[in-house]
Order: C-alpha cells, then structure tokens, then sequence
C-alpha cells in the first residue's frame, strides 16, 4: 500500500520538483554540519549560511556581474544557434559539406578552449567579446552535429514519398527534415546552454573586466571564499533556470515527440 | 504484345484511351558485387494501359521493389527504358502516390493532416490550398471515411494501429489524384483477417480514382483479388516468366475467393511460381 502511494507520488508532476529540492536543502544541511563539526576554516571551505551572508553583503555586485555573464552567455548562445543550425543543414543536407567541413570541426572541436582565451584577449581586449566568443565556440558544435544527424535520420521511405510528389529541397526540409531535427535540437540546446556558460566564464577568469567568472578570480585574490562561493552558486542557478526554460520550450514546442 | 480485352469494368470504360500508359521496354537491372557487374533483372519489357491495376509476384530479391523505383523514377531504369506517357522515365515522376510496407507518417501531424501533405506540394492543390482549404478537408474526409477512419482524424500516428496508418497512408497515396499509385508489399506486415479488409478498402479507393496502379506482393491471392493483370517473375537474374489476365468482375467480394474461377486463376499462377 505504501509502495503503490510512493510509486503515484514519483508518477505525478510535483515529484520533479520536489525531490531535487529536498536534495538540495539535504546537501546543504549536511555540508552545514561538516563545517561545524570538523572545524573547517572559512577559507578553505566556507559553510553555507556564510555563504548566504556573503551573499546578500554583496548583492549590488553579485547583481552586476551576474547580467553580464547571463547576457555575454545568451549572445554567444544565440549566434551558436544560429551558425549551428546553417552548419548542420548544409554538413546534413550535401555529401560535398559533409566531406568537407567535418573533419575540420571535429578537429577544431578538440582544441581546449581555454587556451583560445589569451588570443581573444590580446585582439579583442578585456571585455564582453572574449567572453561572448569562448560561449559560442562552446555550444555550436553540438548544435550542428545534432542538426546534421536529425536530417540523416529522417526515413528513407519519407523522403521517397516527398521526391515522388515533386517536392523541392526546400520543402522537403520545411515539411520534413526541419520538424523532424526539433527534438535533436532541443536535446542539443540543453547542452550547449551549459557549455555556453562553462565558455563565459572561463573566458571572464582568463580576460575580462566583469562578469561573475572575473568576480570568482577578484573574490579569491582577496581571500573572500564565501562571496566566490556565493558566485558559483549564482551560475549553478542561472544554468537551472536556463535548463529549465528549455525543457518547458521542448515541451510546448515538440509536444508530439515521446 | 497485345492484350485481349475483358469483360470487366476497366477496360470498358477506357474504351477511348487504350494506348499504353506505361511501357517497360527492355528494363534491365545490375549492381556491382565483388568487382563485376550482377545481373538482377535479365530483361522486362511490358505495357501497362491507362486505369490498369497489376500485380509482381516473384521470389524474394528478384527485383520488386527496384522496378517500382524505376517507375516512380526515384532511381530510373538503367539498362532498358521504361516510357510514361511516351517519353522515357529520367528523374522522378510527380504525379504519382506511393506506399510502403512500413506505412511512414509525420509523428507531428494527426491523421487528416498527414493524408492532406501531398495537396500542400503538388501542383495546382498548392496554389489553392489557401482558399480551398474546407473542400479539400472534405476530400480527406471521405477517403478516410472509405477505410473507416472518420473517427480518427484527429488521432496522432503514434494513437494508431499498424493496421489504421497503413489505411491512412493508402488515402495519403491517393489524395492528389495520382496518375500511378505504386504498392510495395502495402499489407505485407498485417494479420490475415486485417488484409482481407484491407482488399476491399483499396479496391473502393481504386475504384473512385481509376488510376494505374502497380501492386508488388508476396500473397497470391491478393494479387489475383486485386488486379486486372498479375505479373510472375522468375529468380535472379529475373524476368517475366508468366503472365495472367483476371477477369473476374468488379466490384470483387470477399465470397468470389471461393469461386472455381478464383481457384483457378490462383493455382495457375501459383504452379508457375513452384516450378521455378
Ligand atoms: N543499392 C543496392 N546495391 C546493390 N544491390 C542492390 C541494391 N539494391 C538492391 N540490390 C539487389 O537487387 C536485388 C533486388 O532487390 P529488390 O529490393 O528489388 O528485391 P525485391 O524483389 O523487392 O525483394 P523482396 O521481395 O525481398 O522485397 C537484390 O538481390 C538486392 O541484393
Ligand atoms: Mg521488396
């Protein structure tokens, strides 16, 4: 009887919600308690109510630099989005782009891009546009990949019936590949929304004038643990929240896909 | 090779037009396997008339499938030529309504959007889509109410059975009034009772658009129920080794299964098929 109530209760919508909530809440209280009783110092590894504390001591900056990571992360997203689309629908769509550009992204795809970073330093400067590249460099690759590999996999039987009513390339994408690569992308987006913002600050650590990555770096050299503390736990929600989105957009949008 | 006509309601009402609408001149197939060339099809040469239905029966591998693809033109006759209309079949034909043995349709679209597809990219439904949109619901309608899917219109393919979207993908086939509809072993993955069904339901949507139609399967009795000529094809490298016109008259009902004719017919065909 007990089961059957637990097993309705992971069935039903709440769960979702409330479960990684009691996780967290359980983490932190933990933690909490590892810190007090092991005596832990504050600079190696503040407790959470410190962090709080940190936290709403510093807000107007936290504020600041947060807008700034979030914008420089969704610009560089959004142009992922875009070069990653056209890119994976020319890789899908022609053997000759295929054959081409593939071998050259997989390539590029394995060059660290941390170590990009002092490039775009030395020819951007320290500000946003370091920051907006690193995310993008991140989070195209698998968008075109996930795009490529959704128009491979519409069936073959599709496409013959689509030629045989005289249906141009377009069309065949518009009524065909493009529905077809939805949920590819969605799954896509979820991750390379993540890397965008591993891109961001990486980049605002290495070269920037703001941003919570260069507020970590800043808060460090000062030895104020809790208030970096406080910044990575300003991105770890922000990447949430921007999951989150995306999993409510695939929903309304990819309704019909199980 | 001239054909004898029949009694039957076809070829009557086609007194007028009795050219051939497709003609198979000499089609051969090969492939490249381990550095020469193989032989699939030796040679095919036949003549289809206008609102003929026809059946290929033949041993799995002698080329079926191939010879629709050739028709449709998705991948032409490379020895041979196959004429519509006169001319030679180059690139793919498109006014032509085709079904698979997996009825594929478009998991975003519900069952009366999925039939409506081919009227939203050929020509002249595409450019009165807009304006004849009710009409043309209405012509999807009544298809599927011919294979009793009027209370499915709604339905998304995954709420279907095998059995419904392959129902849903005939009326597809058949929406935009197509000059050739091509089966590929359509009923090939339904249960016996559902195919017989099935016979009747395409006979009725044949019989209201009187297009030629090519039928590739491996139930002779659905070839003799359905066709006015059935077709047998040898093995590898394949060609037409037997020939059979069926007269029986249309409409053809479930009960002329038993007839002697039918048995007939069958077993004719049948004996061809054994002795290769
Ligand atoms: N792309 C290809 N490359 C090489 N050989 C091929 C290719 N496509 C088909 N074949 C060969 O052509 C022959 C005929 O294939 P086809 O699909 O037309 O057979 P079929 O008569 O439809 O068989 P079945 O009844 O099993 O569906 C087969 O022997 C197959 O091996
Ligand atoms: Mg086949």
């Amino acid at each position: 009887m007990a089961s059957s109530n637990f097993e309705r209760f992971l069935k039903s919508k709440s769960a979702g919600f409330i479960l990684p909530l009691i996780a967290t809440i359980l983490l932190f209280a933990l933690w909490e308690l590892a810190v007090i009783i092991f005596k832990i110092p504050e600079f190696n590894l503040p407790s959470p109510t410190n962090i709080l504390k940190a936290g709403i001591e510093f807000a107007p900056q936290l504020l600041a630099n947060s807008i700034r990571t979030l914008w420089t992360t969704l610009l560089g997203f959004f142009l992922a989005v875009i070069v990653g689309v056209i890119l994976g629908f020319f890789i899908g769509y022609s053997k000759f782009a295929y054959l081409t550009l593939y071998p050259l992204l997989v390539a590029f795809n394995t060059i660290p891009k941390a170590a990009i970073v002092p490039l775009f330093a030395i020819w951007f400067g320290a500000n946003a546009i370091p920051a907006t590249l690193t995310a993008f460099l991140l989070a195209f690759f698998p968008i075109a990949v996930n795009v490529a590999l959704g128009l491979e996999t519409v069936e073959p039987e599709m496409k013959d019936v689509l030629q045989s009513l005289g249906a141009s390339q377009v069309e065949t994408f518009q009524k065909v590949g493009w529905p077809h690569t939805l949920p590819y992308i969605f799954a896509s987006l979820k991750i390379a929304a993540s890397f965008a913002f591993i891109g961001t600050v990486i980049s605002e650590s290495v070269a920037s004038n703001a941003g919570l990555g260069y507020l970590i770096v800043q808060a460090t050299s000062d030895f104020n643990i809790p208030l970096a503390f406080a910044a990575l736990i300003v991105l770890a929600i922000m990447g949430v929240i921007l999951y989150g989105f995306f999993i409510y957009l695939e929903k309304k949008v990819i309704y019909w896909a199980r | 090779m001239v054909q004898p006509t029949t009694g039957s309601a076809t070829s009557a009402s086609q007194t007028l037009d009795t050219s051939p609408l497709l003609e198979f001149d000499k089609v051969g197939l090969e492939y490249p396997f381990e550095g020469s060339m193989r032989r699939i099809i030796d040679e095919v040469s036949l003549s289809i008339k206008p609102g003929e239905f026809v059946s290929f029966v033949g041993p799995s591998g002698c080329g079926k499938t191939s010879i629709l693809r050739m028709v449709s033109g998705l991948s032409p006759a490379p020895l041979g030529e196959i004429r519509y209309r006169g001319k030679p079949i180059t690139k793919p034909l498109n006014n032509v309504g085709i079904a698979f043995q997996n009825p594929v349709m478009l998991p975003w679209r519900n069952t009366i959007d999925n039939v409506m597809l081919p009227l939203e990219i050929v020509q002249p439904y595409k450019g009165q889509f807009r304006q004849k949109k009710a009409e043309f619901v209405h012509m999807a309608q009544d298809l599927l109410a011919t294979v009793r899917l009027q209370d499915f219109q709604k339905q998304y393919p995954w709420q279907l059975s095998g059995g419904m979207r392959q129902r849903a993908s005939l009326c597809r086939s058949l929406i935009h009034q197509p000059e050739i509809l091509l089966l590929d072993e359509p009923f090939g993955a339904l249960d016996a009772f559902t195919r017989e069904e099935m016979w009747s339901m395409l006979q009725a949507l044949w019989m209201r658009v009187k297009c030629v139609s090519i039928l590739i399967t491996h139930d002779l009795r659905e070839a003799v129920f359905l066709s006015d000529r059935v077709f047998v094809m040898g093995p590898r490298p394949s060609s037409i080794i037997y020939e059979e016109q069926i007269s029986l008259p249309r409409p053809r009902t479930l009960e002329m299964e038993l007839s002697d004719e039918f048995n007939h017919y069958f077993s004719n065909i049948r004996r061809h098929i054994h002795h290769n």
